[in-house]
């Protein structure tokens, strides 16, 4: 450890055979952790304490930190190692730590990073951000006060994050008498809470930060404590996860194509092995090939691991781009466009289901939305609860909606395939961070999505009553032409609103369909449906087709609600639309060249009862607008 | 089968190199000559390879770099095929603004700092390298990986945003700017420890060896050329010095040494304990200084 006779053997040897110290250096194992605990935890001493023991403080930093603890004055002439890791000057006036902090310091046996995050609930955020790249944490606990809700509270981000060890420093032991009694109470009583979190391993150490004991030497105070100390046991922890045959997944970074001659995949390997000659699979394509090569500066690899950033060249000329998946062809995962995943909100704006975001996911930034808030997670007391919005530092469990096909895997499984963030359209702020439990099926999706955001709310926002006016009527006797000119006056009204043109409609979504009654039926049936989805999502929709037959008027006046369907009968006499006839479809009819015309050897069935009924033989177009806005009005605006 | 911390340091290091190629338009390195500077263009290059670096290298040259930090990055980017601008602001020049006339706040400002914005702003850069580490510096230590800089290159340190695992955001509106810092989490060690196991050239004012100095408020200064006024009685001796940090020579401290190879250089460091940053004058002004100066556009 730190004690004087292994320094002095670093030294000789650093003096002696500096190439073999190196050499020991570079084999040396990493571990990141993070330290949770509130100031008066006397967590920034506690890694103050580890830095200055381990001896990672320069001399100009000691002399430093000398100065401004007297100046300070908060350990009465002492040093105060807090000062040595609290950076910002904000922070240094106020005594707190407000962000995350990354320090490093190294001993013979491990490399450390160490993430130092604010305890206080305002700072979740900065936790579970601390927590993202933790392999360990370290809890503090006062032995003064025992287990508080923060504890509570950091045990469940740590968790939430996948962090699989603990560490719980129970600290200030020297105000706590060195009590064994205490010690082996807040053990017991951590132990029951934290027993369902899904931690692989969990250590109690008695410490005391400010004193020293058990940090890097056990001393003299607690000759009843024979487990390591908080430096060893960091030291020894065992991180490796059982990854043995992990299938091969590696998400495409970035496609390296310096000339015609080369492609190659770059990006790096999140899960598994791979070697030349390997079987795989490009997704969501699908498309099959296998390894020809993994270049690296250095020169091809024979094989590469989970962690290393590498290009893939294959031997088949497939279609891959960023964010496509290289992964193992016998072992794929998943696709989905749906999505459960526990978010944390990290932002002063509120979640808000339905709004459109941007989710980055495994190099891939796409459109989504948060469709449900299923419940919310209370991280002090772990309850679940029933809301309809997140709020800064809120925890929930939600559905999410994305426009696109994603490849993906359980946070739990492969965490980069599992984590997203959560992206602001407008001020690309960073809003949120989200953990995938897993995919949802379609179907079940579909049930849920019209729970949340309805119809009365999109109608609510466009402050109208959705509404399909059905104009039906034979061909040239004015439905477009009104339909048009209403369409025009509800947008002067700052109506919403959309017009399903009979013709158009044949052009695309019914270009298969012809004109005998089947069609027919099949045709009215596509545009109700049509109509039903505009009115869900709250517009005025205006339809002009003939709709000869009066069962199927009556069959899309059944998809929707009452008051939501008003029937238009443009009733112009047949001889003034043969008259009109502006396609000269009626010289065709009569000729015989068309078949199946309405009015002609097919029948119009004229409504008996419609809404509104506008004889345009007596009126101009405009005027049957004018009808029609009225009635609207009157009925339901 | 897995990888050591310095492998897992240098993957870390290409992701993020990459990620800021794949989805910034307008993305430069900044090169300041110095070894954290060579092992970042020398993880770029091992991003891309085979393929040429996709973005061009930028040197904001104050004019009063030592000579041989000048030498070593023309034949530097030409080994490389680098894209390498150079640029000088002008109207410092134009004013004749220099460390021993202006003093070494603004000098640095206005050819370093000003510079830089003048340049981001002419190029119209939407995310540049640097090569700091948060263990250089405390207000580093707090500093994100892709950090988020005004349409004023303003750094709001209370304002940053959340970075999780390694997925970052690099959206940002039109006029603003990211600073990208993929050595983030590389310790001084771990440089040399890379710069020795891969062969990184550096350039040889780290290595001791025979130059001419003269001591100034405690520090070594590099007589470097001739406008460096000496001041009454100044002689300039022949020492055996190194640099532990480049920067403008006049404000730069070399440290006596007898070490004049990689591993000579790692056991002094090991073995010696003065911070980094001690040589440069501009941080010792006053103990938040370096955040002070990130908040008004210092890199």
């Amino acid at each position: 450890m730190a004690d004087k006779s292994y320094e002095i053997m670093q030294s000789d040897k650093i003096e002696s055979d500096i190439e073999g110290y190196l050499r020991d250096q570079e084999n040396k194992s990493y571990l990141r952790f993070i330290t949770c605990g509130s100031v008066d935890d006397g967590k920034s001493t506690l890694i103050g304490r580890l830095l200055y023991d381990s001896k990672l403080i320069f001399e100009d930093q000691l002399k430093n930190l000398e100065s401004d603890s007297k100046k300070m004055g908060t350990q009465g002439g002492e040093i105060d190692f807090a000062l040595l890791v609290d950076g910002l000057a904000a922070e240094r006036e106020q005594g707190i730590t407000i962000d995350v902090a990354y320090r490093f310091f190294t001993t013979d046996k491990r490399k450390f990073i160490v993430a130092d995050t604010p305890g206080h609930e305002q700072y979740t955020r900065n936790m579970a951000t601390g927590a993202s790249t933790a392999d360990l944490a370290v809890i503090l606990i006062d032995a003064r006060k025992g287990i508080l809700t923060q504890t509570r509270r950091h045990s469940f981000i740590t968790s939430l994050l996948g962090v699989k060890h603990v560490v719980v420093a129970i600290n200030k032991m020297d105000l706590a008498g060195y009590s064994k009694e205490i010690f082996d109470t807040i053990e017991r009583d951590y132990r029951t809470f934290a027993d369902d979190m899904g931690f692989s391993s969990i250590q109690c150490i008695p410490v005391s930060a400010l004193k020293g004991d058990n940090i890097t030497e056990s001393g003299n105070n607690m000759g009843w404590y024979d487990g390591p100390t908080l430096l060893e046991y960091l030291e020894c922890v065992d991180i490796s996860t059982n990854e043995e045959n992990a299938p091969f997944r590696m998400s495409v970074q970035w496609v390296n194509r310096p000339d015609l001659d080369f492609r190659g995949f770059s990006g790096t390997i999140v899960s598994g092995e791979i070697k030349p000659g390997d079987e795989i699979v490009a997704l969501p394509s699908a498309q099959t090939s296998k390894i020809k090569s993994i270049v690296t500066y250095d020169g091809e690899l024979e094989t590469a691991c989970k962690d290393q950033a590498v290009t893939l060249t294959l031997e088949d000329e497939i279609d891959v781009s960023r964010g496509d998946l290289i992964s193992d062809r016998n072992n794929r995962p998943e696709i989905t466009d749906q999505l459960q995943a526990h978010v944390i909100w990290m932002h002063d704006e509120p979640m808000l289901p339905g709004r459109p975001y941007l989710i980055k996911l495994a190099n891939k930034t796409i459109s989504g939305e948060i469709t449900d808030l299923k419940y919310k997670i209370d991280v002090n007391s772990f309850d679940r609860e029933a809301g309809k919005t997140l709020k800064l530092n809120e925890v929930g469990v939600c559905n999410i909606s994305l426009n696109d096909k994603v490849v993906y895997e359980a946070y739990k499984t492969v965490p980069a395939l599992g984590s997203f963030i959560v992206i602001d359209k407008m001020t690309n702020a960073t809003l949120a961070a989200g953990m995938i439990d897993f995919g949802l099926r379609r179907a079940t999706n579909v049930h849920w999505q019209a729970v949340d955001v309805d119809k009365s709310t999109r109608a609510q926002q466009k402050r109208q009553k959705p509404l399909v006016l059905w104009f039906t009527g034979l061909s040239a006797s004015g439905k477009s032409t009104i339909a048009n000119l209403v369409e025009k006056k509800l947008l002067a009204l700052g109506k919403h609103t959309y017009l399903l043109d009979g013709d158009n409609v044949r052009h695309g979504l019914n270009r298969d369909l012809g004109f005998v009654d089947a069609d027919r039926v099949e045709n009215i049936r596509r545009v109700g449906e049509v109509a039903k989805l505009m009115v869900d999502a709250g517009l005025i929709v205006l339809t002009a087709f003939i709709s000869p037959f009066r069962s199927e008027r009556i069959m899309v006046r059944d998809m929707l609600e009452e008051h939501e369907f008003m029937e238009v009968f443009v009733d112009t006499p047949l001889e003034i639309c043969e008259q009109r006839d502006p396609k000269g479809l009626y010289k065709k009819a009569r000729s015989g060249e068309i078949k199946n015309f309405t009015g002609f050897d097919s029948p119009y069935e004229a409504p008996e009862n419609a809404e509104i009924h506008l004889r345009t033989a007596d009126i101009s177009a405009e005027e049957a607008a004018d009808q029609v806005i009225k009635a609207i009005e009157e009925n339901y605006l | 089968m897995s990888i050591n911390h310095l492998e897992k340091l240098e993957a870390e290091s290409i992701h993020i190199i990459r990620e800021v190629a794949a989805t910034c338009s307008n993305p430069v390195m900044l090169y300041s000559i110095g070894k954290d500077s060579s092992v970042m263009m020398h993880l770029a290059l091992k991003a891309f390879y085979p393929s040429k670096l996709p973005f061009p290298v930028m040197h904001v040259d104050t004019t009063w770099k030592f000579r041989e930090m000048i030498e070593f990055r023309d034949r530097f980017s030409q080994e490389n095929d680098l894209d390498l601008i150079v640029h000088i602001n002008q109207d410092g020049v134009d004013q004749g603004i220099g460390p021993f006339s202006h003093g070494s706040v603004v000098h640095t400002d206005i050819m370093k700092t000003q510079g830089l914005k003048q340049a981001l702003d002419k190029y119209g850069f939407d995310a540049a390298f640097g090569g700091a580490r948060r263990d250089e510096e405390k207000s580093r230590a707090k500093e994100r990986i892709f950090s988020f800089r005004s349409n004023q290159h303003r750094w709001d340190p209370k304002n940053q945003r959340p970075e999780l695992w390694n997925i970052y955001n690099s959206r940002i509106q039109k006029g603003e700017s990211i600073r990208v810092f993929p050595l983030s989490n590389w310790t001084e060690l771990d440089i040399w420890q890379y710069i020795h196991l891969e062969n990184i050239p550096i350039v040889p004012l780290y290595f001791a060896k025979e130059r001419p100095v003269v001591e100034r408020d405690g520090m070594m200064v590099m007589v470097d050329d001739g406008r460096m006024p000496l001041k009454l009685g100044e002689v300039p001796m022949m020492k055996k010095v190194r640099f532990r940090t480049l920067g403008c020579y006049p404000l730069t401290g070399a440290v006596q040494s007898e070490a004049g190879t990689l591993t000579e250089i790692i056991q002094e460091m090991l073995l010696t304990k003065t911070s980094e940053r001690e040589g440069r004058a501009i941080d010792k002004d006053s103990n938040a200084s370096m955040e002070q100066k990130k908040q008004e556009g210092y890199f």
